[in-house]
């Protein structure tokens, strides 16, 4: 072993091989007691709270493996897919991106740690083996954390669309009547996307008068309040009335507090009344069938 | 290019065909006025289906035209916005205001229809 250290006098990436391999002979050594001291670690930390100490070990014992495996042959794919696997895994659990990075790096000082103890009667083989090691354990816990945050995002992208697609039905519940009813947050995007979404619905449908309701929206800001404002004149532009329904007490304050000027925008305390008011705008009367046979003109068919 | 206008019973029906430039816009201003005299039309419909932009003097002139026919004794229905030009003119902040519109020809014709029976069924 100094043999291989003396020889070389200069640091060069050729040195840091036969280094690693050093490295990798002594974490393969000391694998049950590390594995182990991390776990230990991990729980007094209080990382990972959302599974069990044997879930705990148990990963703990694959990401050491592969922590090992991607030191010794340098390629981090095989890992990249692991923690990919992992992240698919833990993510549902409610693992934290911060629990993730926490334990690759509790797992970096245990192994420097061990290595310290291993090598502190020599202090300048020491320097080279960290030399050698932390490049290496950075882009791993890189390459963990990456992939951590990537499925992470990868999953919010798709729950993302997924609400976009959810969210904005746009139904016909009488001819030429359609309602719109508006649920959650509405952002920007969002807002001009219920826009043209209403907008090409009222041509499909040929739709007279639309009730947009907002019972499901719990804030709303100058800006989606303007937008509203837009969508109704941009629908009275291609013939249709729109019908405002919904309007919680808590937003009509904050609407007359910031000062947009709603007078234009035809409102209507619910959906019941909003669609009462629409039927009444395209000639509909709703009457109870009983009552039917007291309407002259309508006796026979009620019979 | 001159935009054609029909006469059809009691209403005048122009169909712009293709974009207008600011002369065309007069031109069709002045012949709608004088039509509606002419022939003692009731209504008048202008149809922009075919037009992917309607800028800010082209709103003006529609609306100078329905503001104009009023005076003379007809009404005036813009047809035919599309979706994407009305949601550009919202945001210019045109919003013809007190200019009726309908989804086309037909809803126009419609409208037309209830109105003046309204306007007649009137003492």
């Amino acid at each position: 072993m100094k043999s291989i250290l003396e020889k070389e006098t200069v640091r060069s990436g050729a040195t840091t091989a036969p280094l690693l391999r050093e490295l990798v002979e002594h974490l393969r050594l000391h694998r049950t007691e590390l594995r182990e001291e991390w776990a230990r670690r991990i729980t007094e930390a209080e990382l990972l709270t959302a599974m069990s100490d044997a879930e705990i070990f148990a990963e703990a014992t694959s990401v050491y493996d592969n922590y090992v495996a991607a030191l010794e042959t340098g390629t981090f794919e095989a890992l990249q897919t692991y923690s990919q696997n992992l992240s698919e895994r833990i993510i549902p659990r409610g693992v934290e991106t911060h629990e993730v990075v926490g334990i690759v790096l509790l797992l970096r000082d245990v192994l420097a740690r061990s290595l310290f103890a291993k090598y502190q009667s020599d202090f300048q083989l020491l320097n080279r083996i960290l030399d050698a090691y932390e490049p290496a354990a950075n882009r791993i816990a890189n390459t963990v954390a990456v992939g951590f945050v990537q499925e992470r995002e990868r999953i919010i992208r798709e729950q993302q669309e997924a609400i976009r697609e959810l969210s904005t039905p746009v139904l016909q519940v009488r001819e030429r009547l359609l309602i719109l009813p508006i649920i959650g947050v509405i952002d920007p995007q969002r807002a001009r996307q219920l826009t043209e979404q209403l907008l090409r619905a009222i041509r499909a449908n040929r739709a007279r008068v639309v009730v947009i309701d907002i019972t499901g929206v719990a804030a709303m800001d100058s800006h989606v309040a303007n937008h509203l404002v837009q969508t109704v004149e941009a629908s009275r532009l291609l013939g249709a009335t729109v019908i405002v329904t919904g309007l919680s007490p808590e937003i009509a304050q904050t609407l007359v507090k910031i000062g947009v000027d709603l007078g234009k925008m035809n409102t209507v305390g619910d959906l019941q009344g909003g669609i009462e008011e629409a039927e009444r705008l395209l000639g509909y009367k709703v009457v109870p069938s009983d009552a039917l046979s007291q309407l002259p003109g309508l006796r026979e068919e009620a019979q | 290019m001159a935009v054609p206008i029909l006469k059809q019973a009691e209403y005048l029906i122009a169909t712009i065909q293709s974009a207008l430039t600011d002369e065309d816009l007069i031109s069709l201003q002045r012949a709608l006025v004088e039509k509606v005299g002419k022939f003692r039309s009731r209504g008048v419909i202008v149809d922009v289906t075919s037009l992917d932009v309607l800028d800010s003097f082209a709103s003006r002139t529609l609306r100078d035209i329905a503001h104009i026919i009023r005076l003379r004794g007809a009404e005036t229905v813009i047809v035919g916005v599309q979706p994407e030009v009305a949601l550009a003119m919202v945001q210019l902040g045109i919003t013809l205001e007190k200019v009726a519109t309908a989804l086309d020809l037909e809803e126009g014709l419609a409208y037309l229809d209830k109105k003046l029976r309204h306007a007649r069924s009137e003492p």
